[in-house]
């Protein structure tokens, strides 16, 4: 990575300074990225992963910078991946975990967080079950804040770590036809992926019972279609979403024997992918239900590598929001 | 102590009145319109060229909050911001702590009304005891004590059976039946409009589906019952369609719209300020196609009333996460600029149609006096500056909540003066005009 060219000759107008820096406070959502920022990020995380293989997996990059982890709904996954990007990039963190703050004594999500401005932390990484709660902290709050996971709205850093995982096997995602089958309707993963994915220029198909699929879907510049084996049908990359338990208490399916009959990742149906197709799943997996074991457990299955890329990624992420390399040489 | 408004373009529609007249206001009456009238000793208000005056405007459909609320609102502070937006008088809706639902709530808010003696207030009476869907409110009771309609207002009559009986009953009194339509079921805790700016950005939407069901319902229990039907904040073009094919039949139905949906439309809730607290109200900002239908409801007649759905909530509960914010904004010292710049100057209506929607039909709706300059009647006057360059500015509005969408916007068209009861109880310094 090259420093900007920040005494560019002001008669040259062809190419524009190369990107090196996330040139905004927080990272709320993909839609608000440009395709230069997006590969800026895929570009850096090449270079953190290769940080978690090294026997010391430790840079200074955020030596004295205070993170706060601020989860208001369980998280294992996502919480942990970002506690040690965070502690592999030398940054104090802090975990604050919704049972054991003040807001079951009835304080506003703005007051927390004014509150935890008040102690001068630099990042705020939120996790919440209301779709803008990112918004709304970024409007109030100094610190950088990182979008864990906001609501049915947009969960960032996950579309990230699945287009870094992506590009690694396909080398590109221009072009490659991606189908996305589950839960569309209350998933943030597919918003955010959608956003990627699009922008990036892939072909993106998603695919759920009528009763999941957000309304005005094909303004997204997506196609949609509830026959599975039409979204599966020669597809570099096919991506499941978690059907939770409590949709069938409110009719979006009968049951789920009947939602793995219709919709659920077999062999069978695996077959009419690309023979090299890649199976993905953000997590945490039903198997029976949106995906089989054996395509869960099986060749095509990189599921487990996205957990590992989620580190690196999320290392991107918070080095690039904190300056990148400006930043570096500043200090 | 006469007054004689001279000069004026005076905007009449319910006596069939559009242009210069004077209009003599003698004590707390009008006493006298017409062409050249004389002096004969009345003190002399020369309306300024360009300047409207019409029957004082009557908004139908508003949140006092009072008694229960008053961190929201009072009776006081809402009729301040009614007199300053134009508005001489309202009708305030009963979902208050206490629900409206028995002669002393009447009366306390029309006691707090006489206390503050700006805009008339005209309170309207639950449809069922504490709104909550079983048992009648004491109806007669409330018509007495001066409820002009009853209504559930906040959510739909929880029944059909309790709307038909509702219905059935308010037709001794001739009152209407004012209906927040909405089937809730379909609703769920939807907390936008369904479409495509709820799905980016995470938000469970209602179809518009869910309010027509609930505008259907009323129109066939009207039929069946002859009782009048009024459809409050009418939002989707399902809705509109209803009441058209209503009104063709012969049904007793009317409806209203709020100026915030035939201005905004979803889009509002990502651009400027994502998930605003400001653009979530119920029924939601529809897409376009809704906001247009509403527009071309207004100009051919379809709609009879603007009303503002007027609903304060304090800046700390709309200051937290979206779908935990209370739905509602405040409107009555926005509608004014709002129908003038979106109808009237954007060429959809003339001026006497705005009138009939903000003046003769609530009048009419709620068989109150007012709607018309005749002889005799109360000297309720708005006097318009129809091309006054308006800015609304959030913290200088005069209801104790500060919560609209529309802060800094910039509009043509606004109030110069409004009169109640022969008493000018607002005269607007930005506008040359002293009555």
């Amino acid at each position: 990575m090259s420093a900007p060219a920040q005494t560019q000759d002001p008669t040259r107008t062809d190419a524009p300074p190369p990107v090196t820096a996330l040139r905004r406070k927080d990272l709320l959502g993909i839609a608000e990225l440009t395709t230069d920022e997006i590969a800026l990020i895929l570009d850096t995380a090449e270079a953190m992963k290769e940080v978690g293989e090294r026997p010391i997996k430790k840079v200074p990059a955020l030596r004295g910078k205070t993170v706060v982890n601020l989860f208001f709904e369980p998280s294992t996954r996502t919480r942990t991946s970002f506690e040690i990007a965070e502690k592999r990039l030398s940054a104090d963190t802090l975990n604050i975990a919704v049972a054991s703050s003040s807001v079951v004594k009835g304080e506003t999500l703005a007051d927390t967080a004014l509150n935890l401005e008040a102690m001068h932390p630099d990042m705020i990484v939120l996790r919440h079950s209301s779709s803008g709660a990112c918004h709304l902290l970024a409007r109030i709050c100094r610190s950088a804040i990182v979008n864990a996971g906001d609501g049915m709205h947009e969960h960032p850093t996950q579309a990230l770590l699945d287009a870094f995982t992506i590009r690694e096997h396909k080398k590109r995602l221009a072009g490659l036809k991606v189908a996305i089958v589950g839960d569309l309707l209350h998933s943030r993963v597919l918003r955010s992926n959608i956003h990627l994915l699009t922008k990036m220029g892939s072909d993106v198909w998603v695919c759920g019972p009528p009763t999941l699929i957000p309304a005005d879907i094909g303004r997204f510049g997506v196609r949609a279609t509830s026959d599975v084996d039409e979204a599966v049908a020669d597809a570099d990359v096919i991506m499941l979403l978690r059907i939770q338990l409590e949709r069938m208490e409110g009719a979006f399916f009968p049951s789920l024997r009947e939602y793995f009959a219709v919709f659920g990742m077999t062999e069978a149906r695996l077959r009419r992918a690309r023979p090299d197709a890649m199976i993905m799943h953000p997590g945490p997996m039903n198997r029976g239900v949106e995906i089989a074991s054996e395509v869960a457990d099986g060749p095509y299955s990189v599921i487990l590598e996205q957990v590992a890329n989620g580190v690196a990624v999320r290392m991107a992420v918070l080095y690039l929001l904190a300056g990148g390399v400006e930043h570096e040489e500043a200090a | 102590m006469k007054r004689l408004l001279r000069g004026g373009r005076v905007v009449d529609p319910a006596n069939g009145i559009d242009g210069v007249h004077d209009v003599l206001i003698d004590g707390d009456r009008i006493a006298a319109s017409g062409r050249d009238l004389p002096v004969d000793g009345a003190s002399v208000v020369e309306i300024p060229a360009g300047f409207v005056v019409c029957p004082g405007f009557i908004d139908m459909h508003v949140h006092l909050r009072e008694p229960g609320q008053e961190h929201k609102e009072t009776v006081a502070t809402g009729t301040a911001s009614a007199v300053a937006g134009g508005f001489t008088a309202v009708a305030c809706m009963p979902n208050t702590t206490p629900v409206n639902d028995n002669a002393n709530v009447t009366a306390y808010i029309l006691a707090r009304a006489a206390d503050a003696n700006l805009a008339r207030v005209y309170p309207i009476g639950a449809v069922s005891r504490g709104s909550k869907g079983e048992l009648l409110a004491d109806i007669a009771e409330l018509r007495q004590a001066g409820c002009v309609a009853i209504t559930d207002d906040g959510h739909p009559v929880a029944t059909a059976l309790l709307l038909r009986r509702a219905m059935e009953y308010a037709g001794m009194f001739g009152i209407p039946v004012i209906e927040h339509c909405e089937d809730p079921t379909l609703k769920g805790d939807a907390v936008a409009h369904e479409g495509y700016q709820a799905a980016a950005l995470g938000l469970r939407g209602m179809p518009g589906a869910c309010e027509a069901l609930g505008v259907e319902r009323g129109i066939l229990l009207s039929e069946l019952t002859g009782t009048r039907f009024h459809v409050a904040h009418m939002s989707a073009r399902a809705s509109l369609r209803a009441v058209r094919k209503g009104k063709e039949m012969g049904v007793r139905v009317t409806c209203e719209v709020a100026p915030h949906h035939f201005t905004l439309t979803d889009e509002a809730l990502a651009l400027p300020i994502p998930y605003d607290t400001n653009t979530k109200m119920n029924p939601p900002l529809r897409e376009a196609a809704d906001r247009d239908a509403m527009l071309a409801g207004i100009a051919d007649g379809s709609v009879d009333a603007i009303a503002t759905d007027h609903a304060p909530h304090h800046y700390d509960e709309k200051n937290v996460e979206f779908d935990r914010a209370p739905f509602g904004i405040v409107g009555l010292e926005t509608a004014v600029p709002l129908s003038l710049d979106r109808l009237v100057h954007a060429g959809l209506i003339r001026l006497p149609r705005l009138v009939e929607l903000l003046s003769v039909n609530p009048a009419r709706i709620l068989r109150v006096p007012g709607g018309a300059l005749s002889p005799g009647a109360p000297a309720d006057i708005t006097i318009l500056a129809p091309d006054l360059k308006v800015r609304i500015e959030a913290a200088s509005l005069r209801c104790r909540s500060k919560n609209t969408p529309f802060d800094g916007w910039e509009l043509r068209g606004g109030v110069a003066a409004t009169i109640v009861g022969g008493r000018t109880l607002f005269v607007n310094p930005h506008a040359a005009v002293a009555v």
